[in-house]
């Protein structure tokens, strides 16, 4: 091989060693971003019997699914408190914000949010479905573990 | 009758389709130009099919057809007709319609335009559309058929969806869908590439005007589709990452980054066997999109009706599309050459950083999305990952993007002098530096992120700018000179320079609109105002009302600004009866590029609601900038190499005969 064909070669490869370091970098960097939010930034999926049995402290970022207890939802100037439950367990709850349109008594609905230190859970979101006849999957699976709902049943009574 | 029309004109184009996806694939195995030149006429006929069946489901809308069960479901005598037909795509059997007939729309353009394609290459792409012909055909007549029917037939039908009686809705689906079968055409053209072997000229003539079409319109339909969330759910928010949103954001990056791939491809011969494989992907994400969306695996604020059979079929047309192809990929990808070699700081450079960062967003919103259904597989806990895992991570890797976008266009192919770039950029940069100091001055102190992310759109704006400014010598010419080269400066230059911009000015929009928006919310009766930025809204009335298929509370307020009246703003609360479903109507005044924004909580029986208020600063940049894209798309498609259908030879001397770097 001739001096330049091997010169070419050589910067060929050492082109390739940093286009290879470049993605290596950025793939790493993107991969230990990915890992830390994953670690700080999800929320476990819980249902107010869970809050009661598991004992979950104070300030544990979490999204809780369960049915509004008929007759527990009560306006309070701009803000709203009701009650979320499973059937079996109840647990008091608060939002600070504009309900969505399709928050009712007895149907279901998943809150965002943490429960304070007297027990209440105060969410900072709630989101109820687009489909009147619709039961968020979570709550969906809660209330069957609960054995108190099936899927294609009406929903259980909450009073 | 006409629904069984319909019905059999479905039946007859996945016959059609059957042909088609075996026939002109063995033709070009074995050179036999008869059997190739089968393609062409039988895309046309499926996409005549498709069309008369999907005017037969129109007509079936039209004329309140409750025979129909997906009619029944869907439609009301009551509704306005505009919504009657739109209603057509607003349910899962409806839009998946859509979806195939712009499936075989695009096949058909290709069957049409593609006279100067090489015949075998035409011949596999067209076979390879068939093949998702076949595979959607089937999914619709097993699962999901428009056209059954009711016996006995229902007088009044059960409404569309309120949330969807909207224009913003009846126009997003068709093209978010444009864009997403759009990129069938590229995933065709890399498959068919895989099957011959080899890759010419002609290929990559071809793939990037596609995807530009495509990425045209997906832009422009995630854009409606957030701007529909906007002020159709009354939340104010623009973007949720919520898992349907990051199915269609997923290809957008990925076709983002298919998008630059190809330029390399067409000017430098380069980085084929990536763009083979991002052409893959991108389809590859429409299509888990579509999984996303219709299996309701997800829990989404925004669903179709669900159904475990449907979600099962189509996890199956995945599998063996993604698989398939990916095989394909892995067993002929070393056939495919590569072409020209490049120094890391060039062009090329510059665009394989763009798919590098492109694929990590890509990548990042993919884990977000699906790691809450990995996690509760491996635990069998439930998890939810929100937006502030998106807004951490996909920040931080989309950044130095961002500010490497200025660069790009300035570096010469092959081999490109940062230094001697960076110097030209100096004036913008100066620019971008004195908007960064000037946000912080007038914020006093306050957090420095959102200056930064000021200064950050300023720059990407400006940089588009400085390229056309740079290109034509203006300040180096006389002013007729540079005049006489601005207006002769390709197409092309002119559409990646808007593109570029309008994504400076989405990023202005939402650094704006995210850092310095207020929001109020208070429960208010006749005669309250309340205040935000400077706004002052009096709360005048309140007044019932009953229309087409709906009742409504309207709220009247006046809305003022220092002295001077802006005028009157009415949201209200609807619920239509025959779904007892109730929608939050927004209202929203537009002052330069920023808005006013009131929702309307429940109204009680004295009168009081909870009224929510919000300022939102620049925010209609967040949309306008992608209008510009969209622009950007069509002006580079106009491009003079792309217009004219120049033969092939022709079309190569010109490539070829043009002086490197000049004018690209």
């Amino acid at each position: 091989m001739t001096q330049t064909g091997t010169m070419i070669k050589k910067g060929k490869k050492q082109r390739r060693l940093v286009l290879i370091g470049a993605v290596g970098v950025v793939l790493v960097a993107a991969m230990a971003l990915v890992l830390t939010a994953l670690d700080d930034q999800i929320a476990l999926f819980k249902s107010p019997s869970d809050i009661a049995n598991e004992g979950i402290g104070p300030g544990v970022r979490l999204r809780v699914g369960g049915l509004v207890k008929e007759g527990s939802w009560k306006r309070t100037g701009t803000g709203h408190e009701f009650v979320v439950t499973d059937s079996a367990n109840d647990l008091p709850a608060t939002y600070g914000g504009i309900v969505p349109d399709l928050f009712r008594e007895g149907q279901g609905v998943v809150l965002e949010g943490s429960v304070s230190p007297e027990g209440v859970f105060v969410a900072d979101t709630v989101l109820a479905k687009h489909d009147e006849n619709y039961v968020p999957k979570e709550v969906a699976e809660a209330l069957k573990q609960q054995g108190v709902w099936k899927p294609g049943e009406p929903l259980p009574p909450t009073n | 009758m006409t629904a069984e029309l319909g019905h059999f004109a479905l039946i007859l184009a996945l016959v059609l389709a059957l042909v088609q996806s075996v026939v002109p694939i063995v033709g070009a195995r074995r050179g036999d130009a008869m059997l190739m030149a089968t393609a062409s006429p039988l895309s046309l006929a499926q996409f005549l099919l498709v069309t008369f069946s999907f005017a037969c489901l129109v007509n079936a809308y039209v004329v309140s057809d409750f025979s129909v069960r997906n009619v029944y479901e869907n439609s009301h005598t009551l509704k306005p007709m505009i919504y009657k037909i739109t209603g057509t795509w607003g349910n899962h059997e409806g839009s998946l319609l859509l979806w195939v007939l712009i499936l075989t729309l695009f096949s058909a353009l290709v069957a049409a335009f593609g006279r100067n394609l090489p015949l075998t290459l035409k011949a596999n792409v067209l076979g390879v559309q068939a093949w998702i012909s076949v595979a959607f055909l089937l999914f619709m007549l097993k699962t999901s058929n428009p056209f059954w029917r009711l016996d006995p037939a229902p007088l009044e039908g059960n409404d569309l969806n309120p949330l969807l009686q909207d224009i913003g809705l009846a126009i997003h689906p068709p093209l978010l869908y444009i864009g997403y079968v759009g990129f069938s055409i590229t995933f065709s053209f890399a498959v068919a590439a895989l099957i011959e072997g080899r890759l010419d000229s002609a290929w990559a003539r071809w793939v990037r005007p596609w995807a530009l079409l495509a990425w045209m319109f997906l832009t422009i339909g995630i854009s409606m589709g957030s701007y529909w969330a906007y002020y159709e759910l009354g939340w104010g928010g623009w973007w949720f990452w919520d898992p349907v949103e990051n199915a269609s954001f997923m290809p957008w990056l990925a076709g983002t980054a298919l998008l630059h791939s190809a330029i390399v491809v067409e000017k430098r011969n380069a980085l084929r066997v990536w763009t083979v494989l991002l052409a893959i992907l991108t389809f590859s994400l429409s299509l888990l999109g579509t999984f996303i969306v219709r299996s309701g695996l997800l829990t989404s604020v925004h669903s179709f009706a669900t159904d475990p059979e449907r979600g099962l079929f189509i996890l199956l047309i995945l599998v063996v599309f993604i698989g398939g192809s990916l095989s394909l990929f892995a067993l002929r990808a070393r056939e495919l050459s590569e072409g020209g070699v490049f120094q890391p700081i060039s062009r090329e450079g510059a665009l394989v950083f763009n798919n590098l960062i492109l694929s990590a967003c890509t990548a990042t919103v993919l884990i977000g999305t699906l790691y809450p259904l990995f996690y509760e597989w491996i635990t069998d806990q439930k998890i939810s990952v929100g937006p502030p895992f998106f807004n951490l991570t996909m920040v931080p890797i989309a950044i130095p993007l961002l500010f490497a976008i200025p660069y790009g266009p300035f570096l010469a192919w092959k081999r490109g002098d940062l230094f001697a770039v960076s110097q030209r950029l100096m004036v913008v940069f100066a620019c971008a530096i004195a908007a960064t100091l000037f946000m912080y001055w007038v914020q006093f102190g306050g957090p420095v992120l959102a200056p930064l992310g000021i200064g950050l759109g300023v720059w990407i704006v400006l940089g588009a700018l400085a390229e056309l400014l740079y290109r034509s010598k203006a300040f180096e010419a006389a002013p007729s000179e540079a005049w006489r080269r601005f207006k002769n400066l390709p197409r092309a230059t002119f559409g990646a320079a808007l593109g570029h911009a309008g994504m400076g000015i989405t990023v202005l929009g939402a650094v704006s609109v995210t850092a310095y928006g207020t929001e109020v919310l208070q429960e208010m009766r006749p005669g309250d105002t309340i205040e935000t930025a400077g706004y002052v809204m009096t709360f005048d009335d309140v007044r019932s009302a009953e229309r087409f298929n709906f009742r409504e509370d309207v709220g009247f307020f006046t809305v003022r600004y220092g002295d001077n009246v802006l005028g009157e703003m009415k949201p209200s609360k609807r619920v239509y009866p025959a779904r007892n479903f109730p929608t939050t109507e927004s209202a929203i005044r537009t002052v330069g590029f920023s808005q006013v924004y009131i929702s309307l909580g429940d109204v009680k029986a004295d009168k009081t609601a909870v009224v929510r208020a919000y300022y939102k600063p620049y925010v209609t940049l967040i949309w306008i900038g992608t209008i510009f894209m969209f622009i950007g798309g069509m002006v580079s498609l106009a491009d003079r190499r792309l217009r004219i259908g120049v033969p092939e030879k022709r079309a190569k001397q010109r490539t070829d005969a043009a002086p490197v770097g000049a004018a690209e």
